[in-house]
């Protein structure tokens, strides 16, 4: 049953981020950024955390969930250490994800070859 | 021919995009990646006895680095323009962007191409969540203490 309640979820973020692209003009830089934003948001008055707990991958592998990962990091970096914790706790969650696209990004443009 | 006339030609002769199937596909595309995604984990766990928390996270870096090999490969790009947001929303839009902005530059050099363009695309996604991460951080704690 979680198998299809992260289908569900996983397929209406996309849903919802296809619409937005058809219908706007905005590019999918600015709704991959509007997601992020809305995952802090949603993650601040605690709808993100319930999403996980239903969805499963289906939240955890949006965009969204960098957004939450953020405001998570930052809000429990406070209560552990204080002032400092709420700047620098901002990337502690999501450190992990931002550093192996890095890796993996600056590995596989050296070893492979541009278009053209 | 005047400006209006011009523009109502051009609204006629613009290809009309199938919008409904392109949602359906997004959808479609996006569930089945998060039903693959959650049959991983699940996995994860059953197998090396992780916590659920633990095996999204690398089930998060595992889909990074294969997104992020199929962009060097070559394949993302056909696919992404394939599926929409299907691919763009989750994880892998994020690694693709990444990935295919240091590809392109790298013939520019180390440091003035790869160094300097690295985040063109990937950089408004950590500016803005980090942003937005941080105030709502500093929200969260005037609210909930």
């Amino acid at each position: 049953m979680s198998f299809f309640n992260a289908f569900l979820v996983g397929g209406l973020f996309c849903l919802v981020g296809e619409i937005i692209l058809d219908n706007t003009k905005l590019t999918p830089g600015h709704v991959t950024s509007i997601f992020t934003v809305l995952g802090a948001f949603l993650s601040f008055i605690g709808i993100y955390p319930k999403l996980i707990s239903y969805g499963g991958a289906g939240a955890t592998m949006m965009i969204s969930n960098f957004g939450n990962l953020l405001y998570q990091g930052s809000y429990m970096g406070f209560h552990e250490e204080g002032l400092l914790g709420l700047i620098g706790g901002v990337l502690s969650k999501c450190g992990v994800a931002i550093v192996s696209a890095v890796i993996f990004a600056f590995i596989f443009a050296l070893f492979f070859k541009p278009k053209d | 021919m005047n400006k209006d006339e011009y523009q109502k030609l051009v609204k006629k002769l613009e290809p009309k995009e199938p919008k409904l199937r392109k949602a359906l596909v997004a959808f479609l595309v996006g569930g089945l990646v998060s039903f693959i995604g959650e049959v991983i984990a699940t996995i994860l766990v059953t197998t090396f006895g992780m916590e659920k928390t633990i095996a999204y996270i690398w089930l998060c870096v595992l889909t990074i680095f294969i997104a992020s090999l199929l962009t060097a490969l070559r394949f993302f790009d056909n696919w992404v323009s394939k599926c929409g947001c299907g691919l763009i929303i989750p994880t892998t839009g994020f690694a693709h962007s990444m990935t295919s902005s240091a590809l392109d530059v790298k013939n520019d050099g180390l440091i003035t191409g790869l160094g300097s363009s690295f985040f063109k695309l990937a950089g408004s996604v950590l500016l803005y969540g980090v942003i937005s991460g941080f105030f709502f951080g500093v929200l969260g704690v005037i609210f909930y203490g």
